[in-house]
């Protein structure tokens, strides 16, 4: 039962994945993408939850933080790079 | 918005390096992962303030930490021959502290160390070089 709910959750969160993959392909801004791009790596975060509990293991702990770390930072640079053309300012004034 | 969230969440991205880089004897993790872990944190600094504030704030000169963390990890190599032992020969040993309690020291730990510099150097000195160059 447990496994067969895992694998219902495994397939919606991949759907989730491919709708999120079509945003990022047609998207007409490239905000869009960006947000696109953000909820791909948050479902991603998901799946490897649930592989977790199917393989029975703590060992992909660390790699659920390291993913959520690296999304955040390269939402922020996109975001900022989209804002004012430049990812790192020389001097604020 | 973003510098306040930002000098919240740096410090958990570098505790969450720091756990990466002890962790790394026992369990995933070791000196790489932290490194770029911490390497992470410093440029979420940077981005979110201006290069030369950070550079204020934090007056490190990666060039040197590169080299210093090469002499660490090639220096726990040539003190184990200085023993009378092979290059790169790691000991390991079970000391009691006063307050830790018992504790496994390895050798390891110093290389992981020179690992972890290196890592963090060669991550913040690209990107700055990148983000300095006037193309």
């Amino acid at each position: 039962m447990l496994t067969l709910s895992l694998n219902i959750s495994l397939i919606i969160m991949s759907l989730s994945i491919l709708v999120c993959f079509i945003r990022v392909v047609k998207g007409p801004t490239m905000s869009d993408r960006v947000v696109a791009l953000d909820t791909i790596g948050i479902t991603l975060i998901g799946v490897i939850g649930i592989v977790m509990i199917i393989q029975n293991t703590l060992a992909y702990a660390e790699v659920i933080l390291v993913i959520a770390i690296l999304a955040f930072i390269g939402t922020i640079a996109l975001a900022k790079f989209i804002e004012g053309g430049v990812i790192f300012d020389r001097d604020h004034n | 918005m973003l510098k306040t969230t930002t000098t919240i969440v740096a410090f958990i991205i570098l505790a969450f390096s720091v756990f990466l880089f002890f962790a790394g004897h026992n369990n995933p993790g070791g000196g790489f992962i932290g490194g770029l872990m911490t390497a992470a944190a410093l440029l979420l600094l940077y981005v979110a303030f201006d290069v030369k504030t950070i550079k204020r704030v934090l007056p490190f000169n990666y060039t040197t930490m590169i080299a210093v963390g090469m002499l660490i990890a090639a220096g726990t190599g040539i003190a184990s021959m200085l023993g009378g032992f092979p290059f790169l020969t790691q000991f390991d040993k079970y000391v009691t502290f006063p307050i830790l309690g018992k504790v496994h020291l390895t050798t390891a730990l110093p290389f992981d160390l020179g690992v972890y510099l290196v890592v963090v150097g060669v991550a913040l000195l690209s990107i700055l070089t990148i983000a300095e160059d006037d193309a």
